[in-house]
Formats: structure tokens, C-alpha cells, sequence
């Protein structure tokens, strides 16, 4: 219990559209410990991205409550989120979200600026991270002068720099071919082999074969939650 | 983040898209070019006014006894119109009986004046300043002679018929000629050049040298006064105090010559430099009222420019304000990430401002006889109020954009 990273009770998100009440999670219990590679599945409008938002304390539950570390993250105000996002959580988007008139550098560089890291250190950081997911001779290009992949890798790096207990991926690879999306999987791999917790969202069954635990969701609450001893995902 | 990353992220914004972000600035720097350039040109006339108009048209520490204002900027009332020309006019006898009793020690002259039109061998000059008067004013004006002499104590007892040039007059009757000796024609009567005085240069552009100066007896006296009238009594004293001391004496024994009982006005007036300044301070004083509203509007235009251009980078920046957030952007650094940008838009607005201002400062100097002279201080206001303007345009997108929920500011296209 200790061991746990990431607790989740009774998680329940309401939207209000149009007057009418639409549950993306209807009350979801979760655990995840300390470097587990978890994948959540589940179809189109299931409430993946919802939960992940809440994991990566990007919005707040209507209800329930979440432990983040031992610390109840859906109590928080504004600005505590904003540091727990900062220190604590890596997140990657499907669609990059890198800032496109900044080079790779000065993209990885960015959470060290909201942390107070001096101008020094975040360089050699963001250099170390962007050669960590092998993008050390592409530093200064900026995201058009990037491929899917090599985006992707940027947004990694930038996931990482600032060493987060956990690393949130939702469909990191829905928007890149299936070659790169294995190149991918490969870095996402290596992490969790070094002790990175790593969640990530997919709906291809080949993505989810790389973790090591496999939740998947429908109408907002967990329908499965598998582990598979024979996780190779390390290996890889 | 720290103030000078913030400054260096809004110098990258601005110049991405430089055009948009000079228009959007334009109206501040309308505010403070304007602000440089009028401090500049006022200040310039103060200093003019108190070096060379009051100097030049009156004289340092002198006064003059006059029957009326010669120099008038201020409000003249209806009824001061009516009052002045009624009014006794200075006499000689006047002067004499001042000369008699002042205790205080000072350098006096007795004047009269008026224009005239001035010919040599078919040449002439109209409009012409001539000036009759005492030996001692040569010195009052602090007046140079370049050639030949100035006339003498004597000349002026005898009546003599010699006359003084300024220099663009000389050079306009004479040319390249010696003047001296040369038998001219003032107000139709002969008199025979003496002297020309130094050049004194110019006062808003006009010549300070077109005039003839003769002795207060010679013949062309019978066009300019009444026998015995004069138009001024210039006093000189050392030292302000004694100029002071000299302008009491001088009410007191003019009011008790003139049977003025106590209460009533005096019917006559002391010129000084001092008075004609005090018109133009209050000129001046209009004019930096005046100045406040004028700059505020362009910059309370500026300020709206400013913020709706902003609020427009706000709308076209949501995604990259949902990135920061997701990155641990605080709202405090969102706020001031725009506040900074507004305040760097408006403050580069500013100092483009204050170099039109002062090329323009430099223009009118150049180009026309308004002086001007740079404030230092219009220049720090001139930036305070930029980084002011930026800071207080940029609130309302800065607080919009801080709001943004970064879920919603991610999906945003
Ligand atoms: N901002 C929103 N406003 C209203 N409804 C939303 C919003 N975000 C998600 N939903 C709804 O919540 C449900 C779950 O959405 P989402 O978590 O995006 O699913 P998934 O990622 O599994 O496709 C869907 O029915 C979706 O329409
Ligand atoms: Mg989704």
C-alpha cells in the first residue's frame, strides 16, 4: 500500500452539455505502484483522456479522491496543481504540443523555467534528456525541421527533464506510422527499464503489449484490470 | 520565472511579428514624441527668454521707466486699453529729477524711439528702429562698437547731428563700403555716420541689428517726441538687490512727483526683464497644463490599442498558454509573462517616441527660430509611462489569459 504511487477512489468526472449530465468517469478505484508500466484501453469516449487529465492533475474530479505520492492531489488549489505538474508529473500528448517557434532545446528547457532551475543548469539538463531519447544532434531545430517521431522524442525529453514520478502518455503514437511507433514503444521501454512508472493510453492492442498491466475502461469505470507476468515491455 | 527571461520571451514575441507590434505601439509612441518634443521646445524658450530676450530687448539688471508696457504677453483687460494712453508721459524733467535724488548707485539714459525709414544714394532701408538717446546707453545695452566710435557726453550736450548703425543696417546701406563719414538720410534728415555697432545676432529669428541710434538732441528728435517727452528711463544697477532698491525709489518719488495719494495706482510702469518673463512663464505654465491632457489622451489610446492587441495574441496564443500550464506554468507567471509583453510592446513604443521626439526637437531648432533644448526628466517620464501604459493594458489579457483552463486551452486550434 505504501508502494503506491498513484491511489484513485471513487474518481467520478461530470461535463454539463447542453443541460445534460454526461459521466466520463462514474466512480473509478485505481492503484498503481512505483515503476508498473500500465496501460489503459478501452473504446472511443470510454474516459481515457479524462482520467488521464486527472492523473496528470490537468483537471479536477467532479468527486472521489486521488493520492499522488501520499499527498491528496483532488484537494489542492490552483497553484499547488501547477507545482505537482511541474515536479511530479511527465506528461506526453498525442498531438506533441511542443511551442513551434522554440528550438527542441529551448521546448525541454520549459518546466526547468517554471521550477526556478538557473539558465546553466537547465541547458545541460535539457541536453541530457534530449539525449537520452537519442535526439542529442537535432537540439536546435525547431519542431517543423522535426519529423512525427523525432516530436515526439522532444516531447519525451521534455516529460523527463524534470525527473517526475510518474510519466503520462495519452496515445502517444496515434498520430505516427507503425514503424515509429514502435521506435517509440522502444524509448517508453527503456524508461520504465530504468524505474520510470510509466502509463500510457492506446487502443492497439500491439502498443498495449508492451506493458506489463493492462486496465481498460468502458462508460467511465473500470471494466478489466490484468496483469501480465510475462511483461517483456523491460526487455525490449 | 525570473524578470529578464520574462523580457527576453515578450523581445521574441514582438519581434516574431514586428509590423503588428509597431502599429499596436504607435499611439504610445505619438504620446511620448509629443511629450519630448514640446518639453523640449519649452524648455528651449525658457532658457532663450531668460538668456537672450530678457537680456537683448531690456537688459540685465535694469529697469525701465516707462508711461505704459512696452512688452505685453499676459491678459490686458479692456478697461487697461482705455486707462494707458490717457496716461502723463515720462519727460525729461522726469528723468533729471529721478537723476537728482536716487541715492541708490546705477547707470541711467534717457530714450525715445521710432521707425523710420533710413536712405544713402538712392538706397534705403524702411521701418527702421531709430533710437534717440544718452551717451551711457552704448554701455546699458552692453553694446560693442565693430567700427568707428559711439558719440559722446559732448555730442549730446551740442545737439550733434551724428548718427550710431547697427550692423545689418550698415551692410544693407553700405555693403562692402566704410559707412563711416558717410553723410545718410534718417526720417529725411542728414546725419553723419559715426560708428557701427557689433553684430548681436538674432531673436526668434529676427534681427536684433537693423537699427540707428543718435543723440537724444539731434535734429531727427523733433520726429519721434514731443519736446521734452521721452518714451523710456532706463535704470542700471549692479546687482539684483540694488535694482530692487533702485525700482522702490524710483515708485516713491514718481508717486510723490505725480501727487499719487496712497490707495490709488500708480499711473506708470517699471519694465523689467523679471515682468516680461512672468508673461512668458504663464505662457509657458498654459502650455505645460495643456501638455498632460494632450499626452495622456495618446496614451489612453496607445493603452486600448495595446490591450485589444494583446487580447488578440491572448486568443491566438490559448494553446501555447495550455502547454505552459501543463508544464507547471503558475497563473502568476502566466500573468506576468503578459504584462511583461504588454509593458516591453509599450515601453519599445516609448523610446521609438522619444527619438521622434527628439529629431523632431532637433528640427524645430533647425529648421525655425524656436530654440529648443532636451529635459532630461521628459525622458524618464517618457519610459515611466510606457512601462505605466504597458503594465495597466496588459492586465485584462493577462488575467484572461492566467484563467485559461489548460484542458480546454490544449484542444484550443
Ligand atoms: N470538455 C468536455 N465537455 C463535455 N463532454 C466531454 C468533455 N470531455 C470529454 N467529454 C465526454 O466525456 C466522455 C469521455 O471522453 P474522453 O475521456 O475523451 O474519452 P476517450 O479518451 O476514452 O475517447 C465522452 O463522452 C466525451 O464526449
Ligand atoms: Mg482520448
Amino acid at each position: 500500500m505504501t508502494q503506491a504511487i498513484i491511489r484513485l477512489e471513487g474518481i467520478t468526472r461530470e461535463y454539463l452539455m447542453g443541460g445534460e449530465r454526461i459521466r466520463a468517469l462514474a466512480g473509478v478505484d485505481l492503484e498503481i505502484a512505483r515503476n508498473e508500466y500500465v496501460a489503459i484501453m478501452g473504446p472511443s469516449g470510454s474516459g481515457k483522456s479524462t482520467m488521464m487529465n486527472v492523473l496528470g492533475c490537468l483537471d479536477t474530479p467532479t468527486a472521489g479522491r486521488y493520492w499522488l505520492n501520499g499527498h491528496e492531489v483532488s484537494r489542492m488549489g490552483d497553484d499547488a496543481l501547477a507545482r505537482i505538474r511541474n515536479r511530479e508529473i511527465g506528461f506526453v500528448f498525442q498531438t506533441f504540443n511542443l511551442l513551434p517557434r522554440a528550438t527542441a532545446l529551448a521546448n525541454v528547457e520549459l518546466p526547468l523555467v517554471y521550477a526556478g532551475v538557473s539558465s546553466r543548469e537547465r541547458r545541460r539538463r535539457a541536453e541530457s534528456a534530449l539525449e537520452r531519447v537519442g535526439l542529442g544532434e537535432r537540439m536546435d531545430h525547431r519542431p517543423n525541421e522535426l519529423s512525427g517521431g523525432q516530436r515526439q522524442r522532444v516531447a519525451i525529453a521534455r516529460a523527463l527533464v524534470n525527473e517526475p514520478s510518474i510519466l503520462l502518455a495519452d496515445e502517444p503514437t496515434g498520430n505516427l506510422d507503425s514503424s515509429t511507433s514502435e521506435e517509440i514503444m522502444r524509448v517508453f521501454g527503456q524508461l520504465h527499464a530504468h524505474g520510470q512508472t510509466v502509463v500510457l493510453v492506446t487502443h492497439e492492442p500491439d502498443i498495449a503489449d508492451h506493458a506489463h498491466r493492462v486496465v481498460v475502461l468502458r462508460d467511465g469505470l473500470v471494466d478489466s484490470d490484468r496483469r501480465r507476468p510475462a511483461a517483456a515491455a523491460g526487455a525490449a | 520565472m525570473p524578470l529578464y527571461e520574462a523580457i527576453r520571451l515578450a523581445f521574441s514575441s514582438i519581434r516574431a511579428q514586428k509590423l503588428k507590434s509597431f502599429f499596436s505601439a504607435v499611439g504610445v509612441m505619438i504620446g511620448v514624441t509629443f511629450l519630448i518634443a514640446v518639453v523640449s521646445v519649452v524648455q528651449g524658450m525658457n532658457v532663450y527668454m531668460t538668456d537672450k530676450f530678457a537680456g537683448a530687448l531690456i537688459g540685465v539688471n535694469t529697469f525701465q521707466l516707462r508711461s505704459r508696457p512696452n512688452i505685453t504677453m499676459g491678459n490686458i483687460t479692456d478697461e487697461m486699453w482705455r486707462e494707458w494712453p490717457r496716461r502723463q508721459r515720462i519727460t525729461v524733467d522726469d528723468a533729471e529729477y529721478i537723476r537728482a535724488n536716487l541715492t541708490v548707485p546705477a547707470r541711467t539714459a534717457i530714450e525715445g524711439f521710432d521707425q523710420m525709414t533710413i536712405r544713402w544714394e538712392g538706397r534705403e532701408a524702411a521701418q527702421i528702429q531709430v533710437h534717440t538717446t544718452d551717451a551711457e546707453y552704448f554701455r546699458i545695452k552692453k553694446w560693442d562698437i565693430a567700427e568707428g566710435r559711439a558719440f559722446s557726453p559732448q555730442e549730446v550736450r551740442i545737439g550733434a547731428d551724428v548718427v550710431v548703425l547697427g550692423n545689418d543696417l550698415a551692410r544693407r546701406l553700405f555693403e562692402n563700403r566704410d559707412p563711416i563719414g558717410e553723410t545718410i538720410s534718417v526720417g529725411g534728415l542728414p546725419h553723419r555716420v559715426i560708428g557701427v555697432v557689433a553684430p548681436q545676432g538674432t531673436l526668434f529669428g529676427i534681427s536684433l541689428d537693423k537699427f540707428a541710434v543718435t543723440p537724444i538732441t539731434s535734429p531727427v528728435r523733433r520726429l519721434v517726441n514731443r519736446p521734452r517727452v521721452i518714451d523710456d528711463f532706463h535704470i542700471q544697477t549692479d546687482n539684483v538687490p540694488l535694482m530692487r532698491a533702485a525700482m522702490e525709489e524710483v515708485t516713491a518719488l514718481m508717486r510723490a512727483r505725480r501727487g499719487l495719494r496712497p490707495g490709488e495706482e500708480n499711473n506708470f510702469h517699471l519694465e523689467t526683464a523679471e515682468g516680461a518673463l512672468s508673461e512668458w512663464e504663464k505662457v509657458s505654465g498654459i502650455l505645460f497644463l495643456a501638455l498632460p491632457g494632450l499626452v495622456a489622451i495618446s496614451l489612453v489610446v496607445g493603452g486600448i490599442v495595446i490591450m485589444n492587441i494583446m487580447l488578440m495574441a491572448v486568443a491566438e496564443r490559448t494553446r501555447e498558454i495550455g502547454i505552459r500550464k501543463a508544464l507547471g506554468a503558475k497563473r502568476r507567471d502566466i500573468m506576468a509573462q503578459f504584462i511583461v509583453e504588454s509593458a516591453t510592446l509599450s515601453v519599445t513604443g516609448a523610446a521609438i517616441g522619444i527619438a521622434t521626439g527628439l529629431l523632431l526637437a532637433l528640427a524645430v531648432r533647425t529648421f525655425t527660430p524656436l530654440p529648443a533644448a532636451v529635459a532630461p526628466w521628459s525622458i524618464v517620464v517618457g519610459v515611466a509611462l510606457g512601462i505605466l501604459v504597458g503594465m495597466v493594458a496588459g492586465i485584462t489579457p493577462a488575467r484572461q489569459a492566467s484563467r485559461l483552463d489548460p484542458i480546454a486551452a490544449l484542444r484550443h486550434e
